[in-house]
């Protein structure tokens, strides 16, 4: 009876040795020392490509992109153009562009650092107890033994959301259930809820808590880029109507070239994404539900659609940019628990004793 | 530190089973770790939080299912509280827009106040309820929202025998 106690831990404390690198390989290796130690935040274990700046409080993709590029773009771009054109245009216009310039420039820098710093959705890895417990849902009782030691194969689990069958994969790396619309990024190594794309420009992942940011990053820079070729365009066109001629004109303020030339190749891939952004947010679809034609009815069949639209335009804008902003789920900047349970693992190190006397299966693996 | 092997005189020294945890203080300190079960999400409605009620075998003989019902319902209508669109939810979402985001920074939105309510409330029913059964939720944010863990706890000397009977009784109860 007692040795039937300690081999109910074993299953618990099995996967605890055996994966790789699991959030917390501290606590068990320094019982004593964990007070003069100092504690370790959770984003300095966190296992995905990420960096993180400020304390945890800045989370980016360890693929920046070319973010900076992007950034630097804007800058310059506006910089020229409140350096080089606004003085023209005051005079002879309205101060008012600078003003709105302004505003737009700010919004739109706003919003791409909090699109490139925000956790877009990550969902934490599942704990070694979790996993465990998954797998044994998955496997048979009887084989579980003999299938702890390889790889199970592809999993999936359909489950019916407004009458229609979603498939819910298993993420290998994460060892869960993929949540619906959840997708694993590949370049981020996360599981990202709402996983729209991994955009390099913005160096980060687009999901369920930063699409807003996007959203409104995407469509203020159409607004700017458009606002910043107009002005431009009639700065030149003041400028050669008052006798000299356009290539005089471009001589007297050769930044404004640079700014039409900028402005005229970004303005229409610009326009682009935010019409077609647009268009996803009023159907509650995803970049990658889009792409993959997950609810485009595939051979013509009519009963696939959306399960997630709210089937309003207006309903559906409404959610995806209004709607309730979710937490972060992973915790950057709490404290790596120290083992809270110090008399668990005491427990769980003892049946290793006893199993090598008993010859249990799965004693080679606790030797990990 | 811990000693060898328990023998039957041990046990019979070793205060009785569940009734004396009295506090969660006592529970981690005197009782040991013996299986852990996980309530996992319920996405029949779709991605909102939803936990499934389904009563788990492991607890059949730990706790009264009417109690974990009313718990995991109770949960679940707090999340859907949290993440309710509604007028409040869409003049915190135009107002944050306007703003460019910025309030997010100096504002706690109404999910992370609901969160607040949930911690509290799962901390009153660890100290009522659970505790003094050998049981302990862990709040679902420490888990992403993925599963509600309840941690089962077994007195070290006594009673080994119906939490094995119970924990054999899971694999095959799945």
């Amino acid at each position: 009876m007692k040795n039937c106690e300690y081999q109910q831990i074993d299953p618990q404390a099995l996967p605890t040795p055996t994966p790789t690198p699991t959030p917390t390989p501290t606590p068990p290796s320094q019982p004593c020392p964990e007070k003069t130690k100092k504690q370790q935040r959770k984003w300095e274990i966190f296992p995905g490509k990420n960096r993180f700046y400020c304390d945890g409080r800045i989370i980016i993709a360890r693929q920046s992109g070319v973010f900076p590029l992007t950034l630097g773009i804007i800058l310059i771009t506006s910089g020229l153009f409140f350096i080089f054109d606004c003085p023209f245009l005051v005079k002879h216009l309205t101060s008012g562009i600078p003003v709105i310039g302004g505003v737009l420039v700010v919004f739109v820098v706003i919003s791409l650092l909090q699109t490139s710093f925000t956790d877009p959705g990550i969902l934490p890895r599942a704990t070694p107890e979790e996993a465990a417990d998954i797998e044994k849902q998955i496997d048979n009782p009887g084989s579980s033994s003999s299938s702890s030691s390889y790889r199970p194969p592809p999993r999936t689990k359909e489950i019916v959301i407004n009458q229609q069958v979603v498939k819910l994969k298993y993420c290998f790396t994460c060892k869960i259930f993929r949540p619906p619309r959840t997708s694993h990024c590949s370049l981020c190594d996360n599981c990202v809820e709402r996983f729209d794309h991994h955009c390099p420009w913005v160096g980060n992942c687009v999901g369920k808590r930063n699409y807003r940011f996007f959203y409104c990053f995407i469509v203020s820079l159409s607004f700017l880029t458009a606002f910043i070729f107009g002005c431009v365009t009639t700065h030149l066109a003041l400028r050669s109507q008052s006798g000299t001629g356009l290539v005089d004109a471009l001589q007297d303020s050769p930044a404004s070239a640079i700014e039409l030339v900028v402005c005229f190749f970004s303005v229409w891939s610009i326009l682009g994404l935010s019409g077609f952004h647009t268009y996803l947010v009023a159907s509650n679809l995803t970049t990658n539900e889009d792409i993959k034609g997950s609810w485009s009815g595939k051979s013509g069949s009519e009963d696939t659609g959306n399960p997630y639209s709210h089937n309003s335009i207006f309903k559906n804008c409404c959610v995806v940019l209004c709607g309730p902003m979710p937490p972060s789920l992973i915790d950057r900047r709490g404290y790596v628990p120290e083992d809270s349970l110090p008399n668990a693992t005491v427990e769980i190190q003892l049946p290793a004793a006893k199993n090598d006397v008993n010859v249990v299966g799965k004693v080679p693996s606790q030797g990990l | 530190m811990l000693s060898g092997p328990r023998t039957a005189t041990d046990r019979s020294k070793l205060p009785f089973c569940h009734e004396s945890f009295h506090n969660l203080q006592e529970l981690r300190h005197s009782a040991s770790l013996a299986n852990k079960v996980f309530i996992q999400r319920d996405y029949t409605e779709g991605t909102i939080c939803r936990f499934q009620t389904k009563f788990p075998s492991e607890l059949e003989s730990r706790i009264e299912r009417s109690l974990f019902e009313d718990t995991v319902k109770t949960l679940n209508n707090y999340y859907a509280e949290a993440e309710k669109i509604g007028g409040q939810s869409y003049l915190e979402g135009c107002l944050a827009c306007t703003t460019a985001y910025l309030i997010f920074l100096c504002m706690e939105t109404r999910y992370e106040k609901v969160l607040k309510k949930i911690s509290r409330y799962i901390q009153e029913q660890n100290e009522k309820i659970y505790a003094p059964r050998g049981l302990l939720i862990t709040d679902p944010i420490d888990r992403g929202m993925r599963v509600i863990e309840i941690s089962i706890y077994e007195d070290r000397g006594s009673s080994g025998s119906s939490s094995g009977s119970s924990s054999t009784t899971s694999s095959s109860g799945r």
